[in-house]
Parts: C-alpha cells; structure tokens; sequence
C-alpha cells in the first residue's frame, strides 16, 4: 500500500478514535437527561441532537465552515484565544464529526437507558446509593449493551463520513485528508488499484464492524 | 427502639388523593391492607422517601425524615430503612451475594445490625450466594432481596406487597421464612398486602385503607374483629387466635388452649407449650344455644354476643361474639337470628367447624 493511504488510514482511525471518545463523554450526559426528563424541551433537545441523521452533511458542514471561519462566532473566539481558526485542522475535523456522529452515539445509549427504568435506581437509593453512586454502579452496567452499540456506531459512522470532511477539513495530507477522502482523489486521477484497495477495505471493515454489532446485541437490529 | 412511628402524608392529585395520620407501633409487623389503589403502596413510598408527599411528616421515633412545616425532607439514600419490592428487583449484573453487599458496602459498619451469615441463614440462601439472579427462582430471588434489605442495616423494613407477584407454592416456601423474621427482628416492619391470609399470618397491627384514608388501625384482632367494616374481607371476614399447644392426644389430635377456652386440630409437630397462631373463618362458626353432644364438631366454646351487623351478602349477618375476652366471629343468616333470638348479651355456644393454623 502506498505510503499516502496508509497515512490516511492512520488518519482516519485517529480521528474516530477520538471523535469516539469525545462523543461516549458528551453523548452520556445527554442521553441521561433525554431518557429522564420530564422537561418540555426534551423534544426540541431531542430533534437538535437527530438533525445530523437527515441533514445532507454538505448543509452542516457549510454552517461550520461559516461560524468556524474567520468572520463566524466560534472563528472570532478561537482567534481571540490565540488557537487560530479550525476550519481546514485536525481539531475542526474533530468538532464537525462529534456534531456529524452524535444521533448515533447518544440514541442508542438514550434506548438503553430508558429500558433501565426507575425501579433499579429507586432500589439503589433504597441501599444508600446517592443517585451519583447509583448511576455509576447500576445505570451504566445495565446500560452496557447501549454504549456498546454507541461506540461502534459512533466510530464507523465517523470513518464514513465524507461531505462534512470535504467541507470543513479539506484535503490535508496527514491533517484531513482521510480514507474517504483518498479514495475519491484516487478515482479523480483514475488510480483505480489503489482506489480499489482503499474500498474493499472499507467494505470489509463496514461489514465486520455491523457483524460485531448484530452478534454480540442482537436487540439493537430493530434500532438501525 | 421501640419508639412509634407517625406517618402523616397528604396528596391531591388529580386522579388520586391520600389522606393520612398513622401513629403505628415501633416492634412488630404492621399491615396495611386495602385494595388496588386504596394508596398503600404510595403510602410505602412516602415512607422510603423515594415520593414527597407536599404536605407529610414521617418520624421513627426521635429520627424525623421529612416535616414539610420545617422544609426537612431527606432523601431515600440518607434513610436507614430496607425495603423489598413487589417484583423481583435484584440487579441483573451482580450475583446474589453481589446484590446483598451492595447496601452492606453503603453502610457504615457502626450502625450495622446484622452479620452476613446470619443473614444467608436465617433466609436460607446460603447455597445460592454465587448464582446470578436470572439463575434463581422467584421465590429465592424474594429472599435474597429480602437479606439485602436487612444487611442496609435498617432501622425499618419494608415490604411492598412482595409475596404478589409469586405462584401459590413459591408463597408457601417464603412464609415460614418471613414468620421467622417475625420473631426474629426487633425493627419494626411495614408490610402492604391485599392478601387477607398473609395478614392474618404475619400482622400484629392492621391498617386498613380504603380510597386514600385509614378507615381503621388497631391491634390486628381488633381490627379483624371490626364488623361495622362489611366487605373489607368479605368471605374471608374472621378473627386470629394466639393459642398454645397443651397436649398432643393418643387420637392424633392435638388440643390446643386459649384464654377463651380450647380446641383440637389435627396432630401437630410443635412440642407442647409452642405459640400456634390460628385463623377462625366467621363462616367456619355457627351458634347453638344449648351445648349440643350429638353432633361431629368438636370444637365448642361459651361466649357471648356482643352485637351484629349486616353483611354484603344478602340474608346474612355478623355477629361479634366475646369468648372470655377474645373475639370471635360468626356469620349467620338472619332467619336464624329471629329463630334463635340471637341479640347482644346473650350466652351461648359457637361452634367451630375448622380452625386454620397458620405456620
């Protein structure tokens, strides 16, 4: 393989690895309040969080692009703080995915939790387990298959994303140009073997990635 | 610890409303019996902390654990009480033992009452600690969960109606275990039930709800022996006696004594001087007002009729009768009561046609 996929690989695992990582920290909490809530925002939360599963990515990434840039909000903040602006780094490839894969991380932890229900938690409080205690020793447990089924959505979805990388990252060597985007400059300069090596390792790992997911959490089939 | 317990709790909503002012003894098993949303179970809540009743004041003892007229209200965690659910609620990710220690750990080891062993021991789960709860049966999974209460080390156990959601035989299996916490614990227990058999077994004080409010809390006879409460127990209307055994005779009988007199049940194991708790079913009683020797019953007792009230049955009556100071119940028709000239004062015999022995 050819030293400039192979850094795309890399690329590519790193980014989802930490988009993975981030979104399991910030989907958590909200996959809590959303299974828990009794608030009347919970329906404008819940549709903020699922946009990503029906915008196109090039709508998405065309607004980041606008408030990450040097006349947008978060561009001036950055800026301000010295950071400089992300569109076009690692970092703001980052940002964009963790919005792009959150529906994928946060809805099936949010089912998990919600399948808990409050009878485990009151016993807990029951046995002296403030509800900090008992959502660490009960809830996250018994939610185990969610977060599974988090993780691995969360990380295959963020290694096949393509319209929000080619927005807001660009075509980075070792910065943003990742597999998805390698392939398609591959087959714009109809390198086909390498664009065909590249592929069929996605499909294989796309397929691997789904098998894992139906044989070890048969319940999640119904939620894809 | 054998300072009472006042539960005053006050809840409008609006499809419900609970209205209640209990003082209830600090030992012993306290029933509140009622049917389905007669508000027991909210009322087991509110005591556990896990419901804010907006206007309540529950204290055990000296220990006050809301008093919304000061603003305290401490939340479940914080309360040492165990509590036992209706279904099985242990935690599908730990083992039994796992389950057990999960308040055990929560607890400061200051205040813990009992040990591990004795725990395992005296619900008989000793052989079951390593499995997990899909591995148990209904029946066990209730005993466990009702060891992992009592290892919290509570200073109130209670029990949210945790026979219902068992078969008949799994029943039968736990009760002698929940009798032997009976005797055993010196906390006192609240139990919610709608079964009148586990009420009869297992209170000391009964708490009848009906619709939100306490129609009645008393000594469990007083209670039970109530008849101007028609259609609380409905057929199984009847009165508990606390007898003793007195002899076990050569015809496998066993004689049986109580302030009021005596009576013989099948030949029983309990050596002689064993406390025997018995149920007499009012239906199980009829009167005769001159000893009868030529009839099979066995057991007959004097008392006298204290008063009588009307039944939801048609044609049928209550009658209270006092034998040496102990209740009992009889249900009649009226026919025979104007037959017999049956009014309050009058001596008489009852006849026992079946004692229910409960243990």
């Amino acid at each position: 393989m050819h030293s400039d996929d192979l850094a795309a690989v890399w690329l590519t695992l790193k980014l989802a690895s930490v988009v993975t990582l981030l979104l399991l920290v910030i989907g958590t909490p909200i996959a809590w309040w959303l299974a828990r809530t009794r608030s009347r925002l919970k329906g404008a939360v819940g549709a903020l969080v699922a946009l990503p599963l029906v915008l196109p990515p090039t709508v998405l990434g065309f607004y980041l692009l606008v408030t990450m840039g040097p006349n947008g909000p978060i561009g001036k903040f950055t800026e301000a703080l010295g950071i400089g602006l992300l569109p076009f780094t690692f970092p703001g490839l980052v940002i964009a995915s963790v919005i792009y894969s959150l529906p994928f991380v946060v809805q099936p932890i949010q089912n998990a939790f919600e399948a808990i229900g409050e009878r485990p938690l009151e016993v807990a409080a029951t046995l002296h387990a403030s509800p900090w205690d008992a959502f660490w020793s009960v809830a996250v447990p018994l939610a185990r298959p969610g977060f599974i089924s988090g993780a691995i959505l969360g990380f295959a979805h963020t290694v096949g994303e393509f319209g929000v990388v080619l927005m807001i990252g660009g075509n980075i060597p070792n910065e943003t140009r990742v597999v998805s985007v390698q392939i398609y400059d591959h087959v714009e300069a109809l390198e086909y073997t390498q664009a065909h090596w590249l592929s069929g390792g996605m499909l294989l790992f796309s397929f691997i990635v789904l098998l894992a997911l139906y044989t070890f959490n048969p319940a999640r089939r119904k939620a894809l | 610890m054998t300072s009472e317990i006042r539960a005053k709790f006050r809840v409008d909503r609006a499809d419900f409303s609970l209205d209640l002012d209990l003082t209830l003894p600090g030992r012993g098993v306290t029933a509140l019996f009622g049917p389905s949303g007669s508000g027991k179970t909210t009322c087991l809540r509110a005591m556990a902390g896990l419901e804010r009743a907006p206007l309540g004041r529950f204290a055990l003892g000296d220990t006050v654990w809301q008093d919304e007229s000061r603003g305290v209200f401490v939340p479940a965690h914080r309360r040492a009480l165990g509590m036992v659910f209706q279904e099985a609620s242990l935690f599908p990710h730990l083992s039994a033992r796992r389950n057990m220690e999960f308040g055990q750990k929560r607890t400061s080891t200051a205040t813990s009452g009992f040990s591990f062993s004795d725990v395992s021991e005296l619900l008989g789960i000793g052989h079951l600690l390593e499995r997990m709860p899909a591995q148990l049966s209904g029946g066990e999974r209730q005993r466990v969960a009702i060891a992992r209460a009592l290892l919290a080390a509570p200073q109130i156990l209670l029990l949210d109606e945790p026979l219902a959601a068992l078969d008949a035989r799994r029943k039968l299996e736990i009760l002698p275990y929940l009798e032997r916490l009976h005797r055993e614990l010196a906390i006192p227990v609240i139990y919610v039930s709608h079964a009148p058999d586990e009420v009869a077994r297992l209170a000391d004080h009964l708490v009848l709800l009906d619709d939100g409010k306490a129609i009645a809390s008393g000594l469990l006879n007083t209670v039970l022996s109530r008849i101007d409460l028609p259609g609380t127990f409905a057929d199984d209307a009847g009165v508990v006696i606390e007898a003793t055994v007195a002899e076990h005779e050569a015809d496998e009988l066993t004689r049986l004594e109580f302030p009021g007199g005596h009576f013989y049940v099948a030949q029983r194991k309990e050596p002689v001087g064993s406390p025997l708790r018995c149920r007499i079913l009012a239906r199980d009683v009829s009167l005769a007002l001159a000893p009868q020797t030529q009839v099979s019953i066995l057991n007959c007792v004097n008392a006298v009729v204290a008063e009588l009230a009307a039944t939801a049955t048609p044609g049928q009556v209550l009658v209270r009768l006092d034998v040496a100071g102990a209740p009992l119940l009889a249900r009649i028709t009226k026919r025979s009561v104007s037959r017999l000239g049956i009014r309050p004062g009058l001596a008489l015999r009852a006849q026992i046609k079946s004692v229910a022995l409960l243990g």
